[in-house]
């Protein structure tokens, strides 16, 4: 027999035998009481008094018997006595428990995709070690500027790392099966995936001391990828497969949830790992030696014992000796900074905040739904006044009494917790869904004990909070008088009622802090999308094309822009014969507006001429190569001087366009066109500013608008093509038709990604978007939250005071008169709350200005309306419950 | 004005009531209603408490094994629980009570004044 059915037997057998006792010593107290010769109900009644009180004696008694026992007898009792309590009263408990659920559900909804994203380590070995190397300018304000080998070879002697690996994100083409597909690819060095410490499901991963200097010609592919392009066949190790008809042999699968752990959505969805040396070709030896950033960054593996901040430290060192000793690579101005910084903060990116964000704005709806609840319990507690002095009075002790009113809240909370969760658990999979792409490891999400164990401790924590006050009143209960009065004593009345007051000004604060966001939020949102982008989006569809880069320079069939051109050339011209286009250009990857992987940003290293820009040193711009037609798709104005035309070619002169930002940060009071810029300082020519193009946010929509250079597709070629199309088919339907035309001109190129730029803006604001929704879903409830708590107030004063009132209306006091009374007073309690609630959002909008890019700090308008709003609401519902107040019949009232 | 929760009075009692128990209990096994008896008489029918505190004394005695009990039958053939003081209960009551006795020497000793001896 286990323990748990063991104890409750024998404590009710040694109940049933202390009570039997007890009854023996009152019959034997009776029996010589009748026997000296007193009349037998008197007798009874005097060995009672003698006695005392039967009920506490046996309860001190129990309590005697051990702890664990008696704790357990009680919680049960105090269980099953609070599942009765709120049993009858059905509309108080659903409210309650809809109320909790709510705040409980949201929190952990939440907290599920904190945790799979910030809070739960990578799911490799020793996950603490993992780190991710990234090299900075900090002199020129630029993150990420890229590894050189030379920089990664350092490192990898430096000690500091037990492993390091480069990777390069690219896009490839994969050939060899009936359609060309365009798939994500992660050129990594051998030493990756045991670096990671993962095997593959099927086949090996690559040995990580494998010295050939190029690739090996071996490659890993992603469980998705083996599924998708090989119908998970067995035997796909050991088959060759074309990428950028290079021939790769497949030597291993990775377990299915195998993400890489990139800081970039498309790295974390890469399909192929081919590894490469980062010794040999197509590497060049100039650029194998070369100390200018070449690779976007490493992650390494900490040597055992040296921590993330030893490791930066020893970094540091490292850094200013090999500036010290290499002058000319790292110039003073630049400030070159190597970043360590823990892989799995690379991974979580900037979605930490936002989200974060977002659980702060649940646990407010949680904190004004127990307050609500609180006073709920307090207004319940009048009216249980009676039953809590009558169990007082029948020797019920004060602890064991607090202790059951905190039961039946923790009961209500945990039952309330329980439907949210359920709920979070039912609707998953819905949930999960509407995640944006960016948010990191959402294939971790998962409602496992970690999630439970949060859950259950809010749900706790919520029972506790807004069962304390009530729990805490009932200990002051002043029996006789309640008993005498049926519960209504006037200082007991008014001590609660202002508890309950500043639960109303705690409710109001807080959801004027949430409103406030939320309409900060918009603000921001709204000033994003009003404010001209500067470009037109609308109407134009973008596909994607990539010409390939084969390791073999010799096999590569558009080596130069003269071998490229051509083809670009007769693009356009066949794409402009779909049916309903009006208008075509091309561009690099990098020209698309506001969706910018790594593998498509072109970083421009600058070179001024002598006495100009920002001296002679060179700098780093964002560039992009475009088709004269560009400008004219993307509604781009020209300011000053020409576009690109027909006649901008590699047989002409160099020519580029700028935008107003770079004008103004290299030219200020100076006409741009006509200076010279080197766009490398490999280049064998300067190329001249021919024209300056307005501003347009196509690099962010919450960021100020960075300097901007063009160069002409005709002069400077790239390999990641975007076709940009106005007018047409829907993106499907133009894919295919693009498809068709690059391809009878190059069967082996992919067409993949058509998405409208208005789809793509969407897409750039979506965890933007989905935070404003929240937060205002967030705010909503919290105002309706306080809404009906202070209507419960002001209904419980009204009730409270009907004599009073209806003696004032039966002396001549006018309906009007009264409601001011009323008005007045609960008005007072929403001002306070609202001046409250108006330095909170001050200090809060501080916050998020400082967090979240684009969001102002201090918006008075969005403040005042806030406060508009809370005040509305809040007359409103004092209004209702004040109006009957007005409305009371002096006779009834008084009679009553 | 609160009363005075109902637990203090009974810790109040609590020591003293323990030490009386087993006081009564040195003359041989007793059931509860005996020794509420006998404690009366014993008192001059001074200690007026409340007879059913002496449960929650007993058990707590019990649990600090200072008394023993088994059924058994009363003088007038009722089936009642007998306590009996165990080995360690009057190791405990000759404790109690030598520091009893230095407390009401002490106490004596400063409420009557010693008499002078050559008088």
């Amino acid at each position: 027999m286990s323990i748990l059915e063991w104890l409750p037997r024998v404590r009710a057998r040694r109940t049933a035998e202390l009570s039997d006792e007890m009854r023996t010593h009152l019959d034997m107290a009776t029996t010589d009481r009748i026997a000296r010769g007193e009349p037998p109900d008197v007798a009874a009644a005097n060995a009672r008094r003698e006695f005392g009180n039967p009920g506490l004696a046996a309860e001190l008694s129990r309590d005697q018997w051990g702890s664990i026992g008696t704790w357990v007898e009680q919680l049960w009792q105090d269980i099953a006595y609070a599942v009765r309590v709120l049993g009858r009263t059905p509309a108080f408990t659903i409210a309650a428990v809809l109320t909790v659920a709510i705040g409980v559900g949201g929190s952990t909804a939440l907290f599920s995709i904190v945790d799979a994203t910030l809070l739960r380590p990578l799911p490799y070995p020793h996950p603490e070690q993992l780190v991710r190397v990234v090299d900075d300018y900090s002199g020129v304000g630029s993150r990420g500027v890229g590894m050189s080998i030379p920089e990664w070879h350092d490192l990898e002697r430096s000690g500091i790392f037990s492993d390091i690996s480069p990777s390069w994100f690219d896009n490839n083409n994969l050939s060899g099966l009936p359609r060309p597909q365009r798939v994500s690819l992660l050129i990594v060095a051998p030493n990756y995936f045991s670096l990671l410490g993962v095997a593959p499901r099927l086949g090996t991963t690559f040995d990580p001391r494998d010295p050939t200097p190029g690739f090996n010609q071996q490659v890993v592919i992603s469980d998705g990828l083996w599924k998708r392009l090989f119908g998970g066949d067995t035997g796909v190790v050991g088959r060759v497969v074309q990428l950028d008809s290079d021939s790769y042999r497949i030597i291993g699968v990775m377990p299915r949830g195998f993400q890489a752990p990139g800081d970039t959505r498309e790295e974390r969805g890469t399909e192929v790992w081919p590894a490469f040396g980062f010794g040999g070709a197509p590497l060049n030896e100039a650029t194998i030696q070369s100390r200018a950033g070449l690779f976007p960054s490493a992650i390494g593996r900490l040597a055992p014992g040296i921590t993330v901040a030893d490791a930066q430290r020893r970094v540091d060192a490292l850094v200013h000796s090999l500036r010290r000793q290499f002058p000319a690579d790292y110039p003073e101005e630049r400030d070159w900074h190597v970043r360590v910084l823990p892989l799995a903060d690379s991974v979580a990116g900037d979605v930490g905040r936002p989200l974060l964000l977002l659980l702060g704005g649940v646990g407010v709806v949680l904190l004004i739904g127990c307050a609500n609840i609180a006073n709920l319990l307090l207004a319940r507690a009048s009216a249980r006044g009676r039953e809590i002095a009558v169990r007082q009075a029948l020797g019920g002790s004060t602890s064991r009494l607090v202790r059951q009113l905190l039961t039946e809240s923790i009961v209500l909370a945990a039952i309330g917790g329980a439907v949210g969760v359920a709920i979070v658990a039912a609707t998953r999979h819905a949930l999960i869904g509407a995640l944006p792409d960016s948010v990191p490891r959402v294939n971790e999400i998962a409602i496992d004990w970690r999630v439970w164990a949060f859950s259950m401790a809010t749900s706790l924590a919520a029972g506790i909070f807004f069962g304390l006050a009530p729990a805490m009143r009932a200990r002051r209960v002043d029996i006789t008088a309640v008993l005498r009065e049926e519960g209504r004593s006037n200082t007991a009345g008014l001590a609660r009622g202002q508890a309950r007051h500043a639960l109303i000004v705690a409710e109001f604060a807080l959801s004027l802090v949430l409103l406030s966001a939320s309409g900060l939020l918009a603000h921001s949102m709204w000033d994003m999308l009003r404010v001209s982008f500067g470009f037109n989006p609308h109407d134009v569809t973008v596909v994607r094309t990539r010409l390939p880069y084969p390791n073999d320079s010799t096999e590569d069939l558009y080596p130069t822009v003269g071998d490229e051109s051509p083809f670009v050339r007769e693009v356009l011209r066949r794409c402009k014969t779909l049916p309903g286009v009006r208008d075509v250009a091309l561009g690099g990857g990098a020209a698309v507006p506001l969706d910018h992987p790594y593998q498509d940003q072109t970083l421009l290293r600058l070179v001024f001429e002598r006495g100009e820009g920002r001296g002679d040193h060179p700098l780093d711009v964002t560039g992009s190569e475009v088709t004269p037609g560009y400008f004219g798709v993307l509604g781009l104005s020209l300011q000053r001087g020409r576009l690109f035309d027909e006649h901008d070619t590699d047989a002409s002169p160099p020519v580029v366009v700028i935008n107003e930002a770079m004008a103004r940060a290299f030219w200020p009071d100076q006409d741009p066109l006509g200076r010279r810029i080197k766009t490398s300082p490999h280049a064998a020519q300067w190329s001249t500013i021919v024209g300056v193009v307005a501003d347009a946010r196509t690099e962010s929509l919450a960021e100020p608008v960075p300097p901007q250079v063009y160069t002409s597709l005709y002069q400077r070629a790239a390999k990641h093509l975007a076709i940009f199309v106005r007018g047409g088919a829907e993106p499907a339907v133009l894919e295919r038709q693009v498809r068709d035309i690059v391809q009878s001109l190059n069967p082996s190129l992919p067409v993949f990604g058509a998405e409208t730029l208005d789809a793509t803006i969407t897409a750039s604001l979506a965890l933007r978007r989905l935070s404003l929704v929240l937060i205002a879903l967030f705010a909503g409830i919290a105002l309706l939250l306080s809404a009906i708590g202070i209507y419960g107030v002001v209904a419980y004063v009204v009730s409270e005071r009907t004599q009073e009132i209806g003696v004032r209306l039966a002396l001549g006091a006018e309906g009007s008169q009264v409601l001011g009374l009323v008005m007045r007073e609960e008005l007072g309690t929403v001002t306070i709350g609202a001046i409250a609630g108006i330095i909170g959002a001050v200090i809060l909008s501080r916050i998020l200005a400082g967090w979240l890019a684009g969001v102002r700090s201090l918006d008075p308008l969005t403040l005042a309306a806030s406060a508009a709003v809370l005040t509305a609401v809040g007359t409103a519902s004092c209004y209702l419950p004040a109006r009957r107040a007005a409305r009371i019949e002096p006779v009834i009232a008084l009679r009553g | 004005m609160p009363k005075p929760p109902v637990t203090s009075r009974m810790e109040l009692l609590q020591g003293t009531l323990d030490f009386i128990v087993l006081q009564a209990l040195r003359w041989g096994p007793c059931h509860g209603y005996g020794l509420a008896q006998l404690i009366r008489s014993q008192s001059g029918n001074v200690l007026q408490i409340e007879t059913g505190s002496l449960y929650p004394a007993l058990q707590r005695l019990l649990r600090q094994k200072a008394i023993s009990t088994e059924w058994g039958m009363s003088e007038n053939d009722r089936r009642v629980r007998l306590y009996r003081l165990t080995a360690k209960g009057r190791g405990r009551l000759a404790a109690e009570r030598s520091r009893w006795e230095q407390i009401s020497r002490a106490i004596a000793g400063l409420m009557i004044p010693p008499v002078p001896e050559d008088t």
